[in-house]
């Protein structure tokens, strides 16, 4: 009943140099997207660190770090893990000229969002900000990438498709349906476009994508790398096979359709909010199912928890995507939507969701990975401080977002005695936020250290190996 | 592993050894959700009578949009008043769908950093915002709003906000004809009433400051739903208006 990644035999030769391409990757732009979180965080306690400069003013700088972390540092550390373990899955090896196709138009997108955003050159769509002709370069990659991916499957040399495949087909197949879909536009000039859609429908399809960028981006792709890299990690099966085939199948149902509940006493029709708030409530169910089986596969073996610095990063991990997929459903019961929408605890959300979940799956994996691409890790013990920084980081970030976050709902909708409203000065409640941008600045800063000490371990690591004095790469098991 | 163990084995068999089947049936999964949600919303269109009193953005106004995109102020402001009774004290009549029709794209927000601008137009008089724009401390002590001085020395470029106007045009917005054939002209016309009210307060401006197409796409904003409101109270209620 339970499974396993089945591992290949004596490596057909894998591309290995390709996962190494996208370690590196996710890596720097991990650094520099958390870097360009950390300065708007600070802008918001402290207005002038935009330094009066056009480019690095709140308005312009904030969706270049969603972009940067989203798709550039997640992104990255998605394609690292399906390369490295698809390869062994399937026992093929990918299309080297595709992969590196993939690789350096990836590279090439977010270089180029790099140079637009600041610019002021977007269309302002959450999480899909970036400009028509570098929609149209996203579009053409990620057929390069579906190709190299699904050609993988074709020549494979083992019978079954492992659950990890099932997550990753999914993210290939359903970001294309939407990225697709909702970068249809006019262009107007070369950096300008109008979508097909207007007003609330406009909103509600960038709202089903935005909600399954999340989903089928930061989700289940992630759950893919931990269905993967948790039995590795923890030597031993995943703990339902059974849990896992229905879990997938409800989440990949459930989640497309919980797209309004940002929507909530919007113009949109009753009947949407209706079934986008009843199915995000029903989600907490695959969620958790996929939360339990991933911290499950430890049983047996929590002592090995004390020990090993990458199992903790991977069940903090999952443990904070247990608390997000509980949060969010929560939030999307409508009274509570009521005071949450629009304040920082849906920051506090989704940072929980992305430094928790993403960032600490992410950092376990490439810890895991480095002496298999490279040589034994430089410094276990920065392995270990860099967890207890990412993990007070998580903590100083999310608790004042929560606290800020009722703090303003309260006052917003506070009337004093004789009906008025208690804070009719809007700047008020803003001053009132001001200690709780400075404990959040603080948390991310302690967060992106973790980071930059794990680029150092990691530098130095790639210095051990090309030294050759080090022990030799730990042989693919 | 056997090919044969345990619950579950329907699925390995079937599926999991058919990789196009499997990847056929994960897109159905996430067709129905998207079908049922969307299709809806692109086949319903608003009635004549919804739109009534609701006009598209003037060309002077497009420009100002376009600013406000460029600069990101959606990121701070939401555009969306909720039927709570706290917001309609606070801000105005909350929001309703067709008063975004001609909003593309859409700039509803999704965080309210600063306070919600669905019912700023007319709240405040030109010279504020210039003022607020330029140096939001000055109106406001305490904002940890940016300054936008640039917005006072950067132009509006004539042919980028005519390729804006007519695409919008092309997408179904009604515009006249002429304005459709001289755009240029019919921003310079409405700018010179920002320039002059402006001039009234002692502040010089340009017909073609990027600061003057922004305050004339603020002081728009929901103007049109919020008369279309009060028209339709008046003719429902009777007894409690004037
Ligand atoms: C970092 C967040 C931030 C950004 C970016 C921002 N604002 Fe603001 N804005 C605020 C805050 C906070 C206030 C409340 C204090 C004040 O009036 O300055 C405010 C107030 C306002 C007000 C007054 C609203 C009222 O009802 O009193 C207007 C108008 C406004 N902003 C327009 C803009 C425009 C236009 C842009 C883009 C060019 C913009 N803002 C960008 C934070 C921001
Ligand atoms: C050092 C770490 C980080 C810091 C300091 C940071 C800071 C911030 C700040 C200040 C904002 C703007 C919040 C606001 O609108 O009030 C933001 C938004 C956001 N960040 Fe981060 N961030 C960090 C890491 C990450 C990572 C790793 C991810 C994703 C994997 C992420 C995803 C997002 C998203 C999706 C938003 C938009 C949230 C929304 O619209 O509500 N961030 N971040
Ligand atoms: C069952 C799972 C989840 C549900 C039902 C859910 C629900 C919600 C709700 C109700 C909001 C607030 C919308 C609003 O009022 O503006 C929200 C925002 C958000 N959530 Fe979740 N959430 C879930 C899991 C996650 C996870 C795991 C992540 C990150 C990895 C995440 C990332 C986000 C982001 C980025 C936003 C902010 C969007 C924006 O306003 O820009 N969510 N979610």
């Amino acid at each position: 009943m339970t499974t396993h990644p089945p591992d290949a035999a004596p490596a057909p030769a894998y591309d290995d140099d390709i996962v190494r391409h996208f370690f590196l990757a996710t890596v720097l732009w991990g650094v520099v997207g958390m870097l360009v979180g950390v300065i708007i965080a600070l802008q918001l306690a402290w207005w002038p660190a935009n330094l009066g400069v056009p480019h690095l003013t709140f308005g312009r700088l904030r969706p270049l770090h969603t972009n940067a972390v989203i798709f550039a540092f997640a992104g990255n550390a998605v394609f690292t893990g399906i390369y490295y373990s698809m390869q062994r899955l399937m026992k093929a090896r990918s299309h080297d000229l595709l992969s590196r196709i993939h690789f350096w138009g990836w590279q090439g997108i977010i270089v180029s969002a790099a140079l637009t955003l600041p610019f002021g050159l977007t269309q302002s769509r959450e999480y899909a900000e970036l400009i028509w002709p570098i929609d149209l370069a996203i579009t053409v990659v990620w057929v390069v990438f579906a190709l190299n991916f699904f050609d993988m499957i074709r020549r494979r040399q083992v019978k079954h498709l492992y659950v990890a495949v099932w997550f990753y087909m999914s993210f290939v197949l359903t970001v294309a349906v939407l990225h697709i879909v909702n970068a249809l536009a006019m262009p107007a000039t070369l950096t300008r476009s109008f979508p097909i859609y207007s007003g609330m429908t406009d909103a509600l399809v960038q709202w089903w994508y935005g909600h399954n960028a999340v989903a089928f981006f930061l989700t289940t792709p992630f759950l893919g790398l931990m269905y993967y890299f948790m039995p590795k990690a923890a030597e031993r099966p995943v703990y339902s096979y059974r849990l896992s085939i229905i879990h997938f199948w409800a989440l990949v149902f459930l989640y497309i359709w919980a797209g309004p509940h940002h929507l909530l006493y919007s113009g949109l029709p009753d009947w949407v909010q209706t079934v986008g708030s009843a199915f995000s409530i029903m989600l907490i169910a695959p969620s958790w199912g996929g939360m339990l089986n991933g911290l499950l596969t430890l049983r047996g073996a929590w002592d090995r928890l004390r020990s090993d610095p990458i199992l903790k990063f991977l069940v903090v991990g999952i443990s904070f995507y247990g608390m997000s997929t509980f949060e969010g459903p929560m939030m999307s019961i409508r009274a509570v939507n009521g005071l949450a929408h629009f304040t920082n605890w849906v920051v506090g959300h989704v940072h929980s969701g992305a430094l928790g979940w993403n960032g600490m799956i992410s950092f376990g994996m490439l810890y895991w990975l480095a002496p298999r691409l490279w040589t034994k890790v430089h410094n276990e013990g920065w392995v270990s401080l860099h967890f207890w920084m990412a993990t007070v980081g998580i903590i100083l970030y999310t608790v004042p977002m929560w606290a800020g976050g009722v703090t303003e709902g309260l006052m917003w909708r506070a009337f004093n005695e004789e009906g008025l409203l208690q804070y009719p000065n809007f700047v008020d409640i803003v001053a009132r936020l001001a200690p709780f941008y400075w404990m959040r600045f603080v948390g991310g800063l302690l967060y992106l250290s973790g980071a930059v000490l794990m680029a150092f371990n990691f530098i130095l690591t790639i210095r051990d190996a090309a030294g050759g004095s080090a022990p030799a790469p730990v042989a693919a098991k | 592993m056997s090919d044969t163990s345990g619950s579950g084995d329907w699925h390995r068999r079937t599926l999991e050894h058919r990789g196009a089947l499997f990847a056929v049936l994960s897109v159905a999964a996430i067709a129905v959700g998207s079908v049922v949600e969307l299709v809806p919303m692109f086949t319903v269109d608003f009635e004549p009578e919804e739109l009534e009193g609701i006009s598209p953005y003037t060309p002077l106004e497009v420009a100002g949009r376009d600013i406000y995109v460029r600069e990101g102020c959606y990121l701070c402001h939401s555009q969306w008043v909720r039927p709570f009774r706290s917001e309609t004290v606070r801000y105005g009549e909350w929001s309703r769908g067709e008063e975004y029709a001609y909003d593309r794209p859409f700039q509803l927000g999704s965080r309210r950093i600063g306070p919600d601008l669905h019912r700023v137009g007319g709240k405040y008089n030109n010279a504020w915002h210039y003022e607020h724009m330029m140096d939001p401390r000055s109106t406001t002590p305490g904002s940890i709003m940016p300054t936008y001085p640039w917005l006072a020395e950067w132009k509006v470029d004539p042919a980028d906000a005519t390729a804006s106007v007519t695409t919008l045009a092309s997408l179904g917005h009604p515009y006249e004809a002429s304005v459709l054939s001289d755009v240029p002209a019919a921003m310079r016309a409405q700018a010179d009433e920002v320039v002059a009210d402006l001039a009234a307060s002692d502040i010089t401006v340009e017909h073609d400051d990027e600061i003057v197409a922004l305050i004339a796409y603020l002081q728009r904003l929901g103007r049109d739903g919020r008369a279309k409101i009060a028209a339709a109270e008046a003719a429902a209620g009777g007894e409690g208006s004037p």
